[in-house]
This record gives structure tokens, sequence and C-alpha cells, in this order.
């Protein structure tokens, strides 16, 4: 388990940043829990495709989210890098537990909020209201995810779900 | 819940006393002359004016102050304690609920102190022919305070004052404990006393009232010298010849009798948050878990110390389990008890009579469930008071007792609870249910239906077979809210009627709903646990069955039309199937549906875990668990697949 330092000075945030197929997040780093090699994931028939799945983490069973979904940028397959980010978050008033996949898990970093800018109206490929913010790094855009709206929203689009009607 | 916020502090003390009240006047309903409960009805409202005044809520303490005064005059032998007395103060109770929790309606209170006064006027007016005038007694209380009982606040001489009101009175100092003058502390408290007291008034309770603050650390006694038939001044004669050496007495040593009766009360049970009983909960669950995968690993090792360990660990973590499973356990009386009140207002109301009956209180069931229970058991209770039992007079004309009898009972059953709430009314009239549900279109006309199908009926949303909507029930809502709870507990309902004679509805409810036993399967990839309660039977699906069923989903079983879901389709399996399919026969009851899965693992210690929010609208499955191999596997929600396998079975009988 990765301690994180989640103290913050002046307008600098701590942030944990990773790589989903090719684009660098950021996370505050106070949301983060832990961050675990690619569990046993157990799918959920019916679920929506965005949180197809749980895990035991620790005794308890958390659902697993898959942010590419959200942010349609498709499936990967899992390489060694790949890393679930336990966060936890506030869902409809209640705290809860939730893994992150990600490709690679980077580094905690200091950022400050005078660098980063609301995320453009248009040019983006992504929903703009799933982007809070966006930041320069290396001449890289950092995205940081708006994870209230995204998993208000279920993270759109649904998988069918399965009915129950007579396969004949 | 934090325990050192006074407000709650005084707010649960003040719940307990207001139950106790609650039952108090119910008791004394039935036994009108019981001075025990008068009494203990006043002490209870009297000590919630006293906290009430003290926490700040004054509003409570002054409408509990009228309510205390009415007792207050019961108490004396001023009034009668009439049932509309009663009936009254109960309602004052429900007022008082609303003020400790910060709710009230400040017309209501009025409005019931209005009444209030109006049933203590209509007393005064009828005073009690049955009492007779009280017969003098003389009394002799000895009795001394703890030596810090000044420091904290207890003036003797206040004592004294209110002895002397009582009646004659007499008191005589012992300073036989005083110590030195050099060792003296002024603020200690060595003195005691001898006071013989005569008087109508004069009652053992109403000295004991004298002491109402101070009992529980002093020395007393009290000690009845003999009636007194006699005039007054006779009495005070005899009395004071009784006294021959005060002094002398009060050296005798101070009996042990009377103290140690007061002690009794400190018992050993600690108040302890329901949620600390729920993370503990958790832990042990995780131990269980913990457990089976040690038992995996050791399962596979040639080491037998580990082996032994693991056993060890087995039967600790059961043991563990089981001790926990018991700590959650609350006696149903709780439960009953809060009925009693029910019953109160349904005899009022319906203007039958109701004798309502107990079985099994001590029947003990998990804290939550038993709080869930109380919504459905209301309805369950009302109606059978509403539409089962009949009016004293419709009762008499069929030859039975004008008092109708309501059961209400609690039993174990293997590892549920079955909870029965029978009356001797009319019972359920088929017919009457029939014509209703054809009305309402919930049955086809002239459907079949066995005996159980169609009493079922009244468990159907919107159902109603009250001609008139009544205060109580008639509305057609209720009885569906009982059987979604029942089953959102993994419970049944059982109901049975005899037309005349009466109607039983029994509610069957797991023990717990932490930890279960289940049958774990396997279809395609993904392992799944049916709650094994609900398994009646697996059966081999044969390649030849599973082509011949392959467009209509039902299976024969014994004769039997049952429909079964393929769980591969509906969980869009796409790994291979496995040739030895089974059936996995669940039911609800009544309805049962065949469950397709690949493979039978076996059973499996279950705990129960809630999947998040995320997943809420995922109806198929009720839960998650942890398996011995740390992998999860999900817990089917066996009515929502029932469910789903009548509306298939419907759909092939209409398409055939």
């Amino acid at each position: 388990m990765i301690q994180i330092e989640t103290a913050a000075n002046d307008d600098h945030i701590q942030v944990l940043t990773f790589d989903i197929r090719g684009e660098t997040f950021a996370l505050e780093a106070g949301l983060v829990r832990e961050i675990l090699d690619l569990p046993d994931e157990t799918e959920v028939p019916g679920a929506a495709a965005f949180v197809s799945g749980v895990m035991n983490f620790r005794g308890r069973v958390i659902p697993v989210a898959d942010l590419r979904l959200a942010f349609g940028l498709g499936r990967a397959d899992d390489t060694p890098d790949s890393r679930i980010v336990v966060i936890e978050l506030e869902l409809d008033g209640d705290a809860t537990l939730v893994g992150l996949r990600a490709d690679k898990v980077h580094e905690v970093t200091s950022l400050s909020l005078a660098a980063t800018e609301p995320a453009p109206p248009i040019g983006m490929r992504w929903r703009q209201d799933y982007v809070s913010r966006i930041a320069r790094r290396d001449g890289e855009p950092l995205i940081l995810p708006d994870l209230a709206c995204i998993f208000a929203e279920r993270g759109e689009p649904r998988a069918a779900a399965p009915t129950l009607q007579p396969v004949s | 819940m934090n325990l050192q916020d006074p407000a709650e502090i005084f707010r649960l003390e003040a719940r307990e006393l207001l139950e106790a009240i609650e039952q108090g006047l119910l008791d004394l309903a039935d036994r009108q002359d019981d001075r025990d409960l008068v009494d203990a009805v006043f002490r209870s409202l009297h000590t919630l004016k006293g906290s009430g005044a003290m926490f700040g809520m004054e509003a409570l303490a002054a409408f509990t102050h009228h309510c205390e005064t009415a007792f207050d005059r019961v108490r004396k032998g001023l009034a009668p304690a009439t049932p509309e007395l009663i009936t009254c103060v109960l309602n004052a109770r429900d007022h008082m609920r609303a003020l400790v929790e910060g709710d009230p309606d400040p017309a209501v209170g009025d409005a019931l102190l209005a009444e209030l006064h109006r049933v203590l006027e209509a007393g005064d007016a009828a005073p009690p022919a049955a009492k007779a005038a009280p017969v003098a007694k003389a009394w002799r209380v000895r009795f001394s305070l703890p030596i810090d009982a000044m420091a904290n606040g207890t003036n003797p001489l206040g004592l004294l004052a209110e002895l002397r009101d009582l009646g004659d009175c007499r008191i005589v100092a012992s300073t036989e404990a005083v110590p030195a003058i050099d060792d003296l502390n002024p603020t200690d408290c060595h003195l005691a006393w001898d006071v013989t007291l005569a008087g109508p008034k004069v009652s053992r309770s109403s000295i004991e009232d004298v002491f109402l603050f101070v009992m529980d650390d002093m020395v007393l006694e009290i000690v009845e010298t003999g009636a007194v038939e006699a005039p007054a001044e006779e009495a005070v004669a005899v009395v004071e010849a009784a006294i021959v050496e005060p002094v002398a007495v009060a050296a005798a040593p101070a009996p042990a009798a009377a103290p140690a009766a007061e002690t009794k009360k400190a018992d050993s049970t600690l108040r302890v948050p329901a949620e600390r009983l729920d993370e503990l909960m958790d832990r042990v669950g995780e131990l269980v878990i913990a457990q089976s995968r040690l038992k995996t690993i050791a399962a596979h090792s040639p080491d037998m110390a580990l082996r032994s360990v693991s056993e060890e660990v087995e039967r600790l973590a059961a043991e563990l389990r089981d001790t926990m499973m018991v700590v959650r356990m609350v006696p149903i009386s709780n439960l009953f008890g809060r009925f009693r009140r029910l019953i109160h207002d349904l005899q009022r109301d319906t203007g039958k009579s109701i004798d309502l009956i107990t079985q099994g209180e001590t029947t003990e069931l998990d804290k939550t469930i038993i709080e869930r229970l109380a919504d459905p058991l209301i309805h369950v209770i009302r109606n059978a008071a509403d539409h089962g039992l009949e009016t004293p007079e419709q009762r008499t004309a069929a030859g039975k007792p004008a008092t109708g009898k309501l059961t209400l009972s609690a039993r174990h059953s293997g590892a549920e609870v079955v909870i029965t709430v029978s009356d001797d009314g009319r019972g359920i009239d088929r017919e009457r249910v029939r014509a209703k549900a054809e009305q309402s279109g919930l049955i086809a006309p002239g459907a079949t239906l066995s005996d159980a199908e169609l009493l079922h009926l009244i468990f159907a949303p919107g159902f109603s077979t009250a001609a008139a909507v009544t205060n109580l029930s008639g509305r057609g809502v209720g009885m569906d809210v009982v059987k979604r709870t029942i089953e959102s507990l993994r419970g049944a309902i059982d109901i049975t009627s005899v037309p005349g004679q009466g109607s039983q509805v029994s509610l069957r409810i797991p023990l717990t709903l932490a930890i279960i036993d289940g049958l774990l399967v396997r279809v395609g990839d993904g392992r799944y646990v049916v709650p094994l309660a609900a398994v009646e039977e697996c059966v081999e699906l044969s390649p030849e069955q599973d082509a011949r069923s392959a467009g209509r989903s039902l299976i024969s079983l014994r004769d039997e039309f049952v429909p079964f879901l393929r769980l591969r389709e509906l969980f869009r399996t796409t790994a291979e199937v496995g040739p030895h399919q089974k059936v996995v026969v669940v039911s609800t009851g009544e309805a049962r549906v065949g469950l397709v899965v690949d493979q039978i693992i076996g059973d499996h210690q279950t705990v129960i875990k809630s999947l998040s929010k995320l997943h809420a609208d995922v109806e198929t499955f009720s839960g998650a668990t942890i398996l011995g191999d740390g992998g999860v596997a999900l817990i089917l929600d066996v009515p929502h697949l029932v469910e789903a396998g009548q509306r298939l079975e419907k759909q092939f009988r209409v398409a055939s």
C-alpha cells in the first residue's frame, strides 16, 4: 500500500497520475485509498459496461469502474503494468469504495491549480462535463476527470441489459 | 451516534421511560386497582419531568407535569384510573414522545391537556365508591443517608419536612455515628433518623416517594407497626408507647435487607451502538473468509501442523460466528410489546372487543430483522382485527364468545423463525377474494387456482375486499408491503383460513441476514450462490431433455411442468457448454422455477456483502460473497428469478 501525503500548500494540490490508453489522467490524491495489481474481477451480468464487475478488496466487495468506457477510449488488453486504483467517493450521499482500472500508474505529484484551465468547450474528444480541468505537463495534456459527474451518470454508454425473454 | 451528547443520552432515557409508561398504562387498563402499577407509572412520569427539566426541555417538563398531577391524584386515591383517563394519558404519552423527538404539534398538546382536565373533573364528580376510607396506620421509618449525601446536594431537612407533611410525625435523630469534633468534616452526613408516622394518607409507597431520588444509596427501613382503627389521637399514643428507647433502637444494626433489595437494579447489561455490532459482524465475516482460504491452502499441503492449526482456526471462527449471532439477537418481546398499544387503539376504533394473546416472546431474532418486521406485522394485525374479527353482536349470534381472540406467537423452526398471527374471526371469504381479483384483473375469470394461491391474492398490490374503506384498512395498500418486506428479508408467508373459525398468517423469517448457507454453482466462468433455503432439488438436464425443451423453457418434473431459466443465456455467457448441465429447482413457498447451471460445486457458508449503488439496477442478484480463493461470487435473488420464471410460464401458456 502506498501512503499518500495529502497536505497541500497554497494553490497546489497533490495528484496521482496514471495512463489510460495513452492519455494521462490525474486524481486528487486524497481520494486514493490503495493501488493494487489486477485482482480477479467478477463480472456482474446485466450491469452497465462502465461498472461491469466487482472485486474483493480486503474482504469487501467493491465495484470496478472503467474510465476508458466513459471517455470512449475502448478496452485495452491487460498488461503487467495494469493496476486498480481504489478510490473512495461520495455516491448518492454514501461513501463508496470504487476500483478504477488504469493501464499504468505514474506518481503522486504536486500540481498548481493556476497552471490548470477549465475544459475547452470544443476541440475535445470527450464530453466536456466529464472533464473538470486540464493541465499541461511536458507539453502533454493532463486530464482531471469530474468523477462526481461520471459516476452520477454511471459512465454512459450503457450496455444493453439482458432481458428475461425466452430464447427459442 | 455520539453517546457523549447529553441531549442524545436524555432521548435514549426518555424513550425507555415512555415505553415503560405505555406498558404500565396498558397493564393498568386490565388491572385498574393495581396500586403498584399506578405508582410505577407515576414514578416514570415524575422522572421524565425531572430529567426533561434538567436537560432544558421545558415544554416536555411542563406538559408532563399535568399528566403527573393527574396520576398523583389517582395514586392518592382521589380519582379512579378510568379507561378514559388511561386512553387520555396514552395519547398524552404520544405527544410527549413527539416533544422528545423534537417534532411536536402545539395544538395537539393543548387539546390533550383540555381533554385531560375534562376527564379528571368527570372522575372527581364520581369518586371511586369501591375505595373505603383508608385505615390509619402507624409506620416506623429508620434511615440514614450516604456520608457524602449533603456534599451531593441532598438536604436532609427537606426530606424530614416532606415526611412531616404526610401525617403525624415524630422524629428522633441518632448521633451514634458522629465522630469526635476533631475528625468531623462538616459536609459529611453522619446522622441517622428514626421516624414514627401515623395518618390516613401514609402508605409504604408515599414514604418511599419521599426518598425517591436518594433511595439507591441510602439505608432505609420501613416497618408497619400495626393498623390503627382508633381515632388519630389514640394512634399517636400507641406510637409513642412503641418507642421505648429511641436511641437504643437506632443503635441496633441497620437491617441489610432493604438496601439489598434496592441494588437489584444493577444488572450487567451494556448498551452498545448498533453500528459497532455491525462492524464486529463485518470483521467476523472477514475472518470466516480468511479461514476458508486457509482451509483451501491447508488441504493442499502435506504439512500436518498447518492442517491442525487450520482446523483449530475453523472451529474458533465457527464459534465466534455463532457467538456474534447470539449477541445480535434480541427477544421478540421487544416487538410484541408495541402491538399491545395497537390492539388498545384498534378496540377503540373498531368497537370490537379483542383479547391479545402472545406466545413465545422469548424467541430471539436478529435485531435488524426485528426492526424491519414491525411494519408488516402492524398491517397483518390490523387486517386481522379489522377484516377477520367480527363485532361482538355478530360473534354472539355465531355462538362464539363476544371477545375476539388474536394470537401472536413466535417459534424457532430450523434456521427460521415463524411468527404467526391468528384470529378466531370469520375467516377469509374465498368467493369474495376471487370475485375481487377477477374484477381488478389480477386473475383471469374462472382461472384454476390452488387454495394457497387464492389466499395469497390478498397480498397482491391494490387488493382489498373491504367493502368500505375504514380508518384502519381497506385501502388495498399494506398487505403488499407485507409481502415485499418479507421477501426482502428472504422470508416467506404462509396463510390458512377456515370459514367461520378464523385465519392464520405465518411469516417465516431467516434467523440472520448476515451469513447464510448457500449452494455454490458455476455458470460459464462465473460462480454464483443460490440460498440453500430456497433450493428444493437438483436434477440432471439430459441432452435429450435439453434439446426437447429448447423452444419452450418448461421442464417436466414428476409429471409437473416447471418453468426454467437458462442462466447461461440470462448471463450471456460465451464459455463452452458442459455435458452435464443441472437444473437447480428453487421456490418461494408455492411458485418454483428451475435454474439451469453448468455445474454444482457444493455448499458454501455465505457471508453476505451488499452490492454498491452502482449495481443497484441489477435485479438478478441480491448481494455478493467472497469465496475461499479470494474470488467473488454473486448471490442470486431467488424471488426475482421465480417471478421472471412465472412470467415465462404465463407467456408459454398463452402461446400454446
